[in-house]
């Protein structure tokens, strides 16, 4: 484990951005954090999370794919491709961390998305320790520990320093350009850190919540559960939900025409939409009840049933603190999971 | 601070339904945390009871429900409007979206109502309960030992901090006393980007739209939006309606969606409530209230039902479109 002091930040971010682009959080105009571009003067946001998830960094909301153009009799396919250069993501919460671990279960399985494969291989993930958990996070739930945080490199701050301890290959070569800044260090600072962390976690409001009643072969058994009824009633289908969550991973491939040529771009979908997955005899989901149904159902019991009884929630609590009309998870299992009440 | 209590709220709701005058209520449901509510239907005294709150936090304006509550009900089903709610569903019904004679409205007062982010900024993360009492807002962390004190309005939400009314201008009956209609300064902010030049006021509306992520949350949740199909939910209109494809999509989207509501919008502030990104909204809305004003004299919509709205009314002493040249040298 090595550390440096909480002011010489600056030099640690300046010598990664060295290397590679850096994106660290920090507060936008609307005092909202984002993870931003580094470059001298930006500064390193004191917020618990970003309000878009770092899924953005190996998922963009919005990418063009490939290009045609057209002349005459021929068509010209033109490679877009701009998902090659190396970056860096510091400041990604244990939570957020494993959202990767979930995408990665989609999009690097066979066949691989070598979009996404890409810029997984190109970017470093600097994770950083939860100090002052909300009450909308629920990691816990999924056996995360936000003291604990996964990545290429760990981070700990404390008022007066910060910690590094790298995990991987990737993070120990980062590491190595830090040898300057930092020092060898004990882990005892830490060590405090996580036992305070782990008090806090005991007390938080979701502490108690569990996934039981959830899981892979529960469709039968959940999927008409009157009470979907009452959860989706006031559901607006406005897709904030899926549009905040990091390990939403529904996205849809579309021909943009130029005049000239067309443009193919992949974007992000949601499941609260009235056409997605529309086929051509129509819609297979007619209501809003059946939308909501389906981003459940699919985080809680389709994709561990398909992921070895991963669940596809991190609990970050985005959707709690954005939902126009405060539905969310924790509502639907509390309703309708096991022993939760 | 709210001056009506949530038991008598309750206490007039199972009246209603004990007396058969209505079937349903619509009303703020109980969350998970003191400040987190959800629109929800209540169909016993017992469900009122158990999970009907009233609060500083039930700023949810339900005029727009009633198009689809009303169609799926045989008799009536109650609604609490707040005096900017009532205003909403004058506007619907001046439109036929819903059928009056299945509603049953009681107006409530209404103190403001404050918005979390507000709170949060004030005490943090980590809020474990809110008490409101008085001018005071409570809030309990996991990280305080005592309960940090808020001034209700210090935290009130933008549309309450500008509100244009106390007046309840709908209702079948009314709870507690009635207010008037007041004089806001929510044309300020207008004027001050009206003074901008040009180039500034690109860059102030690129800063702000160039966040938005196209949730479409802004348009459910207004009450002027109630198209059974948005043009942007056509999947052949050739734009998109799930990403910001480019930086002009992304303006399209907004010049859209503002020149829709433009004469329709009550000015009920619920895009800005809800939209994730912190976009003020709010702000081309009020720019076309305000052009209204400017070029047709007052006109508020919603504050009466059948009123002709100036952009779809023709009379002779409407000004001639030159005028906007004329005006370009104000910036306005
Ligand atoms: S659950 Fe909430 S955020 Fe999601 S679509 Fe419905 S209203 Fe929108
Ligand atoms: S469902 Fe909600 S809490 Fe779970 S990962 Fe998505 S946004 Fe976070
Ligand atoms: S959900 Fe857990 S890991 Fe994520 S921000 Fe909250 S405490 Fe940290
Ligand atoms: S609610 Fe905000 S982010 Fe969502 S579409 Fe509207 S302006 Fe964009």
């Amino acid at each position: 484990m090595r550390k440096c002091s909480l002011d010489s930040m600056n030099s640690v971010f300046a010598e990664i951005a060295k290397a590679a682009t850096l994106y660290i959080p920090a507060d936008r105009t609307d005092g909202a954090a984002v993870y931003t571009k580094w470059e001298e003067g930006v500064v390193w946001s004191n917020a618990l999370n970003t309000v878009r998830s770092p899924k953005d960094f190996f998922f963009p909301q919005m990418e063009n794919l490939m290009e045609f153009k057209t002349q005459g009799k021929n068509i010209e396919i033109i490679d877009t491709r701009s998902e090659t250069e190396d970056f860096v993501v510091f400041g990604v919460r244990a939570c957020d961390v494993k959202s990767f671990e979930i995408l990665d279960r989609v999009f690097l399985s066979e066949p691989v998305d070598s979009y996404y494969a890409a810029r997984r291989a190109h970017g470093v993930i600097i994770s950083l320790a939860c100090t002052r958990p909300s009450e909308t996070c629920f990691c816990g739930t999924f056996g995360i520990n936000p003291a604990e945080p996964a990545g290429d490199i760990s981070v700990w701050k404390t008022e007066t320093e910060v910690f590094f301890r790298s995990n991987t290959e990737k993070g120990a070569a980062l590491m190595q350009k830090l040898e300057a800044l930092t020092e060898e260090c004990t882990e005892e600072a830490v060590d405090a850190q996580k036992e305070k962390i782990s008090a806090v976690m005991k007390k938080l409001p979701l502490a108690d919540l569990t996934t039981e009643g959830f899981g892979g072969g529960k469709t039968k058994e959940l999927f008409d559960n009157p009470a979907w009824d009452e959860l989706s009633q006031t559901c607006l289908g406005c897709g904030t939900c899926t549009f905040v969550c990091p390990t939403c991973q529904c996205y849809d491939i579309k021909d943009f025409n130029t005049g000239k040529g067309v443009i193919r771009y992949r974007c992000w979908d949601s499941c609260m939409y009235s056409e997605f997955t529309r086929m051509a005899h129509g819609n297979n989901r007619n209501s809003q009840k059946e939308r909501f149904r389906q981003r459940f159902m699919h985080k809680l019991v389709y994709y561990p049933e398909n992921n070895d009884g991963l669940f596809s929630c991190v609990g970050c609590g985005r959707c709690l603190a954005k939902c126009p009309i405060s539905m969310n998870i924790v509502k639907v299992m509390k309703k309708i999971g096991g022993n939760n009440k | 601070m709210q001056k009506i209590t949530r038991e008598q709220l309750i206490d007039k709701a199972v009246s209603l339904l004990e007396n058969g005058t209505v079937e349903a209520v619509l009303g703020w449901g109980k969350g998970e945390f003191d400040y987190d509510v959800t629109p929800a239907v209540f169909k016993t005294a017992d469900e009122l009871k158990a999970g009907f709150v009233w609060n500083d936090f039930c700023g949810a304006n339900f005029s727009k429900y009633l198009v689809a509550k009303t169609g799926k009900i045989e008799g009536k089903i109650l609604v609490f409007l707040k005096p900017c709610d009532t205003y909403s569903f004058n506007q619907l019904l001046t439109e036929h979206r819903f059928d009056r004679e299945k509603v049953y409205a009681v107006g409530i007062p209404c103190e403001g109502m404050a918005d979390i982010a507000k709170v949060k900024a004030v005490c943090g993360e980590g809020i474990s309960a809110i008490n409101c009492d008085g001018e005071k807002i409570a809030v309990t962390t996991l990280y305080d030992d005592e309960p940090v004190m808020v001034d209700a309005k210090d935290v009130l939400a933008e549309r309450c901090v500008n509100c244009k009314s106390k007046k309840h201008v709908a209702y079948d009956e009314l709870l507690g006393e009635e207010g008037e209609v007041v004089d806001s300064a929510r044309f300020d902010e207008v004027a001050k980007i009206e003074a901008m030049t040009p180039d500034e006021r690109f860059a102030f509306w690129q800063n702000e739209l160039s966040r938005c992520i196209r949730c479409n949350a802004c348009r459910d949740a207004c009450p002027a939006c109630t198209c059974e199909k948005c043009v942007f939910d056509n999947p052949n209109s050739g734009v998109e309606n799930k990403a910001p494809a480019n930086s002009f999509e992304e303006k399209m989207f907004h010049i859209i969606r503002a020149f829709h509501v433009a004469g329709r919008c009550t000015d009920c502030g619920e895009c800005s409530r809800v939209c994730p990104q912190n976009i003020p909204l709010h702000l081309l809305n009020r720019k076309f209230i305000k052009d209204i004003n400017e070029f047709y004299g007052e006109y508020q919509a919603g504050a009466e039902v059948g009123s002709r709205a100036p952009l779809v009314d023709y009379t002779t002493g409407d000004i001639e479109p030159g005028e906007v040249f004329d005006r370009r040298d104000k910036n306005a």
